[in-house]
């Protein structure tokens, strides 16, 4: 494990020593006005801002990520004129991507890290990347700097655990339930067990996502992990109410983990 | 030592396959896996899967010497009876495997994706067998095009569910099934219908579907005193393609895998990543997956099992593609002259023959018939007119 940290993650680490909860909200990137909404966003008090890059299969999203994915690739949104417009962000916070393997793979591991590089990205989310097929990724990621987030799982055996947090840079995604992303009325119980369980075995900073759905269940996350992912709940308001209503959503969900 | 070995550790057939899925599946999959091993080397498993295979599905399939057609096209013309098998093609070969290991493992819910609605029967047929629950995707295009195997699903106790998303055919399916499966893994296998995803499936399926090779080869030897000068047999996934491949990968035999031309993965020959695989994948210049384009809905597929791509990679079989032109001819010329109406996807396999006859003269050629076209009358019926 190396001693020095990203971007990414320093700061969330000094934020956190600092008692700060970590908040991220998700944003597919290419949706008419997302460059805006990622600045409300980051105006209302997020931490890092992760962007995504769509894809034609999303196989982790459920409905409004996918509805979301398929407006920005229908308006023409592509990973090289979203990489683009990222590089006119100054938003003063990092900026993380997400996107499916195969966008990485078809650009070539290092030319995708330069890319992003290119264009201000610090770190990378693959959820269709494991642990075991991470390796050629992670070499070209880290060689270029970028922090490459893992996502642990609740079904995974202890005995993976610390395999996965070990391979985690900028922060270990903890994915809150058994499912896709989408909002739930309830936070699952695996969301709290799960990062309770990284939370033994790391200090890398943990943050709960998928299935994080609002305010309160930020809160009620925000007691075991360090910080909350929120994508489905803050994509409907973009789609529904535009940068106004994101950056309102993040406020609130702000507000609510801040006490 | 066989060309169709295991694959490795990775689940790599040279570096095409292994295992590119959410965190959430991969302990199921490492558990899949060595259930797999478990059950394959286990003389009970293997027998009770013999069995059933014998007993319900209808093994072995015979072969039957196409007289008029060969004659015609100046071939020796033998077709592999697939769709003489329960249900009505060579799915269930695969399922009912599936569907013992599931229950093996404690498994209580099937969950599967469709394209023909063939391999969604054969699933629905085997969770019935079971007493197992079945939920079957299948792609709203699909659902229109192939509405007697919806209703057949139906009928033998499973729900089905149309998807909406992307091209809304097997592809999305997948993707559905895939959604399915990362919220239900503790209790449901997903019964997956080809060649293809993350490992063990490529594997594990060839092995249900050998089958068919090693049943075709010891009939071939007997019909005819050696093995076939070509095998030729469909491609969507590649589940009939491979289990008949595997009789003759060792020997001299020609192997030819047949694409529709608005699916042809392996002419294309570009590596991508999607449905767990690394595989030939149809993508564009930003690796977006694009729609493949079949009149028939089993072969509407952008990728291709990564094997065959393996095999095509190293020039062991080849990976020709027709057109939908020709396999509405090939349809109609196999029912007229040996009274047999083969499903659309296996028609691709004979549009390739009479298209490569002349080249061919006086050859043997083994066709998988890999399923009968009953389920197919109805769009016909529309394309030819009544
Ligand atoms: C009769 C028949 N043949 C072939 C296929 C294609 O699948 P595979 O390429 O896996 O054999 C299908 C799929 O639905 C089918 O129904």
């Amino acid at each position: 494990m190396s001693d020095t940290f990203g971007r990414m993650e320093t700061e969330f680490r000094a934020k956190r020593a600092a008692g700060r909860k970590l908040l991220v909200p998700y944003l597919t990137g290419g949706l008419a006005g997302w460059q805006d909404a990622v600045r409300a966003a980051a105006a209302a008090g997020a931490d890092a801002i992760e962007i995504g890059i769509p894809f034609s299969d999303p196989v982790m999203d459920g409905p409004v990520i996918q509805q979301a994915s398929q407006m920005a690739l229908e308006q023409g949104a592509t990973p090289v004129s979203i990489l683009q417009e990222a590089r006119d962000l100054d938003v003063g916070i990092p900026l993380a991507v997400m996107t499916y393997y195969n966008t990485v793979h078809h650009a070539g591991h290092e030319r995708f890290a330069a890319q992003l590089l290119g264009a201000g990205i610090v770190a990378c989310i693959v959820p269709d990347l494991p642990l075991e097929e991470s390796g050629p990724w992670c070499v070209a990621a880290d060689a270029a700097g970028i922090e490459t987030v893992m996502l642990a799982a609740p079904t995974a055996p202890d005995e993976r655990l610390p395999r996965v947090a070990a391979r985690a840079r900028g922060f270990l995604y903890s994915v809150g339930l058994l499912g896709v992303t989408g909002e739930r009325a309830a936070l699952a119980s695996t969301a709290s067990a799960l990062a309770r369980r990284l939370k033994a075995i790391t200090d890398v900073p943990v943050l709960v996502g998928v299935g994080v759905s609002n305010a309160a269940q930020a809160r009620e996350a925000c007691e075991v992990a360090d910080g909350v992912v929120m994508g489905a709940s803050v994509v409907r308001r973009m789609l529904e109410g535009g940068p106004d209503a994101v950056g309102a959503f993040v406020a609130e969900v702000r507000e609510e983990i801040s006490h | 030592m066989t060309l169709m070995a295991e694959p490795s550790a990775e689940g790599r057939f040279g570096e095409f396959g292994g295992r590119f899925v959410p965190e959430t599946l991969v302990p199921a999959c490492q558990e899949l896996e060595t259930a797999f091993a478990d059950a394959w080397s286990d003389p009970v498993f293997r027998a009770d899967l013999d069995h059933i295979l014998r007993t319900y599905a209808g093994r072995p399939s015979m072969l039957t010497e196409c007289k008029n057609l060969g004659d015609q096209l100046g071939i020796r013309l033998v077709l592999k009876r697939e769709d003489l098998n329960h249900t009505g093609s060579h799915k269930i070969n695969n399922v009912l495997g599936q569907a013992l290991l599931a229950k093996r493992m404690g498994k209580k819910r099937l969950v599967a994706e469709t394209g023909a609605g063939q391999h969604g029967v054969a699933s629905a047929t085997a969770a019935a067998l079971m007493g197992m629950e079945c939920k079957v995707y299948m792609g709203a295009v699909d659902v229109a095009r192939q509405e007697l195997n919806v209703f057949r699903m139906k009928l033998l106790g499973s729900e089905v569910e149309a998807v909406h998303s992307g091209s809304r055919t097997l592809k999305d399916a997948v993707n559905e099934a895939m959604r399915d499966w990362v919220a239900t893994v503790e209790t449901s296998h997903y019964c997956l219908g080809s060649v293809m995803g993350p490992h063990p499936y490529p594997y594990m399926v060839r092995q249900f579907h050998r089958v068919i090779g090693d049943e075709a080869r010891a009939q071939s030897i007997e019909l005819m005193g050696d093995v076939p000068d070509v095998v030729v047999a469909c491609v969507g996934g590649g589940s009939n393609a491979i289990g008949i491949f595997s009789g003759f990968v060792d020997d001299r035999t020609r192997l030819v895998g047949v694409e529709p031309a608005g699916g042809a993965a392996v002419t294309r020959a570009q590596p991508g990543v999607v449905h767990g695989m690394r595989s030939y994948l149809m993508q564009d210049e930003y690796g977006q997956v694009q729609e493949a384009q079949s009149i028939s809905a089993g072969l509407d597929y952008p990728g291709v099992g990564p094997e065959h791509s393996y095999l095509a990679s190293i020039g062991r079989a080849e990976y020709p593609n027709v057109t939908d032109a020709e396999v509405i001819d090939a349809f109609q010329l196999l029912a007229r002259t040996e009274g047999i109406i083969p499903a659309l996807e296996c028609a691709h396999a004979l549009a390739w023959i009479v298209r490569a006859a002349p080249e061919m003269q006086g050859q043997t050629v083994l066709m998988n018939l890999s399923g009968r076209g009953d389920k197919d009358v109805a769009q016909m019926m529309e394309v030819l007119g009544k």
